[in-house]
């Protein structure tokens, strides 16, 4: 079981949160211009990283907001939590 | 609204009313139902500061910026539920008076003011184990270290989503509950509560038992 810091509400067990994929990825400026090929990467493909993994979930029992987690997918550790907007930060130790 | 004469609290089939007792005695958890509280959700942005003016004009007081806080006066107080949102809890309807306070101060603001009272119901609980069966279902930490008077928490009692406000040391807490949750959510705080002593009492002595711990601070 996870204790997740929200960037607002503090810790809080994780059954307060859901997962929401992975972070970082900007829709693109101009889709009507991309080759379907470059649309569906945008769509569909995702790292599946053996460790760091920079991902996004929602306080959904909480406070309802976004944010952003840095996770070890080995160890389950959660190595930061970052407001949506903000820079993804160096990982951790 | 429906007329008053028709409408129905959500606890209202359980008879709570023909179950409450003058006086609690040694019950270690005490609870009723708060009915028909007026309940507002305001949304906006605190840095804009027409908004901000806007909102301290109408509620009297300006909504807490500081996470999981409640501020306000004893017969209105704001909930944090959000960076750019809260619930705005007052006496029985008096939600239209609010409603219409806050959306004439805020006009012209990038903001929502929206009646949501009959969305959810009230339940409260006091008494000397009230902290424990919360505890019971319920993930947040409720230390006074942790968790105090004049501090909310949204979060899950037995899976069902709740807003959490305590309101004393004594301590006494209000649960706010979506409607359709109230009957489950009722049942399972009395089970958990029944190795305690549990007592029900209706809303003018409830108000009655807060008001002698604490004269100041919200009803
Ligand atoms: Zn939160």
């Amino acid at each position: 079981m996870h204790l997740i810091a929200c960037p607002w509400c503090g810790p809080r067990d994780e059954v307060e949160y859901a997962y929401g994929g992975e972070g970082h990825i900007a829709r693109p400026a101009r889709p009507e211009a991309l080759s379907d090929g470059a649309y569906a990467d945008y769509l569909f493909m995702r790292r599946n990283p053996k460790g760091v993994h920079a991902e996004r979930w929602v306080h959904a029992a909480g406070c309802r907001r976004w944010f952003n987690v840095l996770r070890d997918t080995v160890s389950h550790r959660i190595l930061a939590v970052y407001k949506m907007g903000e820079p993804r930060p160096e990982a951790g130790p | 609204m429906v007329e008053p004469y028709l409408r129905q609290s959500p606890l209202d089939h359980l008879s709570l009313d023909a179950r409450a007792v003058g006086d609690p005695g040694g019950a270690g958890v005490v609870a009723g139902e708060r009915r028909f509280i007026a309940k507002v959700s305001l949304r906006g942005d605190p840095a804009d500061p027409a908004f901000a003016a806007g909102a301290k004009t109408a509620l009297g007081f300006a909504p807490p910026v500081a996470p999981n806080t409640v501020d306000g006066k004893r017969d209105r107080y704001a909930l944090w539920l959000g960076p750019d949102e809260w619930l705005v809890v007052g006496a029985p309807d008096t939600q239209d008076k609010t409603v219409a306070a806050l959306r004439a101060a805020l006009a012209g603001c990038h903001a929502a003011v929206t009646d949501v009272s009959e969305g959810r119901t009230i339940i409260r609980l006091t008494g000397a184990h009230a902290r424990d069966v919360i505890a019971k279902g319920c993930p947040i930490d409720l230390h006074p270290r942790a968790f105090g008077p004049g501090r909310c928490a949204q979060s899950r009692y037995a899976r069902a989503l709740v807003i959490l406000h305590q309101l004393d040391e004594a301590p006494t807490f209000d649960l706010h509950v979506d409607r359709s949750f109230a009957d489950y959510l009722w049942r399972v705080i009395e089970d958990a509560s029944l190795e305690y002593g549990f007592a029900v009492v209706a809303e003018p002595v409830m108000a009655a038992l807060k008001r002698r711990r604490t004269p100041q601070g919200q009803d």
